[in-house]
């Protein structure tokens, strides 16, 4: 990834940071300049949770360049607490771990392997809700 | 040796106002790296250790254990005006692990930011380094980490407890603190026990020199030290918390101090994940905090080798309790583990295998 690009994304890869239209409220997950709800370009920025349930997941057997650790690992669709959905890795859990309607919960980890020379890029993922302690809630 | 006047107090009283601990899931099983090598598993000190998975460095567990720290209290980030992270296990050799972790945190730009290198006392220079910050009056909140992802030569004796883990502490002001730092006093010597080049993988240590002439001498002195400045006795602690290079060397420095089994318990790590290397004793010092009650007094030492201890006397506040609220304990991280018996594996994990 280059380094411009990976600048600019740091809000998102790192703190999950979306944008959210002061008239409608909606939220945008990548960020966007103008809501896609009613066309305002009056936008400002919102942290999302990072708490979410898995609707749907994936296995990874091929793995593109970068990416070679990842094989075996699972990719899922995730749909956040506040209704934006993304994609993203599933990490901490093996494929017989995971379920349709699982909690998950953003961690930031590294997301490619080929960082031996160049940038290590970090981002975000998703792991099962760590369990805590006895009669405790996870904030969020 | 006399220890006068070598108490380290600040201007302004400072306590322990949050703290989070981060331990890996994975778990490598002593016995397997025994049978590569053809090593008696009898003679191995600990059954397990925990090791980062593919995507974890210490930058991602420093941020974790950072995250569980914040998560306890409710502080403006504006008011945390430092970040520390104290490690030997640098994802860059030339670019700070704190500016990553700061950025994470939101807590960037206007704060200060490096990495503290000391072997495994780097946690513990980064908290004596943000009591000072705030108990002069620089910052209201100093964010200390140690963290490592322990490197080790394969075949070599620190292959067995070589581990992953570590915690971070925030610091305050002590009218507002879970737990007050009395004082503190580092004790350091130019002592060559363990040391690495810049281009090797692998530190190098000194065998049998790395107990006596390093980490017993050094722990001990420091800890001395400080009790015969505050006039006090190992009674006077109801926890105690050392370094944990292997089960062995703290068995011995807790009695050759007069600490008693009981006293060493909750921090006693290394028989259960290893050395975490500048996290252990910090994450010790997280697990006393995860059961310690107001009144509570806490002697902690640190032992990085290079050689060095960091000493600090605390004291727990009822504010402690407000902190236990659903954040993960340093044992729920311990009790959440995939074990392996793996050595191929194992050596994946610590990315040993290299391709082309």
């Amino acid at each position: 990834m280059n380094l411009p690009r990976y600048r600019r994304l740091q809000p998102a890869f790192y703190r999950l940071q979306a944008a959210r239209c002061t008239a409608c409220r909606q939220v945008h997950f990548p960020s966007r300049t103008r809501c896609l709800g009613c066309g305002s370009a009056s936008m400002e920025p919102v942290r999302l949770s990072g708490q979410g349930r898995v609707l749907s997941f994936a296995r990874m057997l091929h793995a593109a360049r970068g990416f070679q650790d990842s094989v075996g690992s699972l990719t899922a669709l995730i749909e956040l607490r506040e209704g934006v959905r993304l994609v993203a890795q599933l990490t901490d859990v093996e494929p017989d771990g995971i379920g349709i309607g699982q909690e998950v919960e953003m961690v930031l980890r590294r997301l490619r392997s080929d960082a031996e020379q160049g940038l290590i890029v970090y981002g975000y993922k998703f792991r099962p809700v760590l369990k805590r302690q006895a009669g405790a809630q996870a904030q969020s | 040796m006399p220890a006068q006047g070598t108490l380290m107090r600040t201007q302004h009283a400072v306590g322990i106002t949050s703290y989070g601990a981060y331990v890996p899931r994975w778990r490598v099983r002593t016995e397997a790296i025994a049978a590569c090598w053809g090593r008696e598993t009898s003679r191995v000190p600990i059954r397990a250790k925990s090791v980062p998975g593919p995507d974890e460095d210490t930058a991602t567990m420093s941020i974790e254990a950072a995250q569980n720290a914040l998560r306890r209290v409710d502080i403006p980030p504006g008011q945390i005006r430092a970040v520390w992270v104290g490690s030997e296990s640098k994802p860059y050799a030339v670019k700070p692990t704190s500016t990553i972790v700061a950025e994470v945190l939101g807590l960037t730009p206007f704060v200060s930011a490096a990495d503290m290198e000391f072997a495994c006392k780097a946690g513990s220079e980064a908290m004596q380094t943000a009591i000072a910050y705030v108990g002069s009056g620089m910052a209201p909140y100093a964010l200390a980490i140690g963290m490592d992802t322990a490197q080790s030569q394969p075949g070599d004796s620190l292959e067995y407890t070589a581990a992953a883990g570590g915690a971070a502490f925030l610091f305050g002001r002590a009218e507002q603190a879970a737990a007050e730092i009395e004082g503190s006093l580092s004790y350091v010597t130019d002592t060559p026990d363990f040391f690495r080049h810049a281009h090797q993988h692998y530190p190098q240590h000194g065998q049998r020199f790395t107990g006596d002439m390093a980490y017993f001498h050094h722990s001990l002195h420091a800890t001395r030290a400080l009790l015969d400045e505050l006039g006090r006795t190992p009674k006077d602690y109801r926890w105690a918390v050392f370094h944990q290079p292997n089960p062995k060397f703290v068995r011995r420095l807790a009695k050759e101090l007069g600490f008693g089994k009981e006293q060493i318990e909750p921090g006693f790590l290394v028989p259960l994940i290893g050395n975490t290397y500048a996290g252990s004793s910090l994450l010790g010092l997280a697990a006393v905090l995860d059961i310690a009650e107001p009144g509570d007094r806490i002697l902690f030492t640190s032992y990085g080798s290079g050689a060095g201890s960091d000493s600090m006397s605390i004291v727990v506040t009822p504010r402690l309790r407000a902190l236990r609220n659903g954040v993960p304990s340093v044992r729920d991280y311990i009790a959440r583990r995939r074990e392996i018996g793996d050595y191929g594996l194992y050596l994946r994990l610590m990315k040993k295998i290299h391709r082309e």
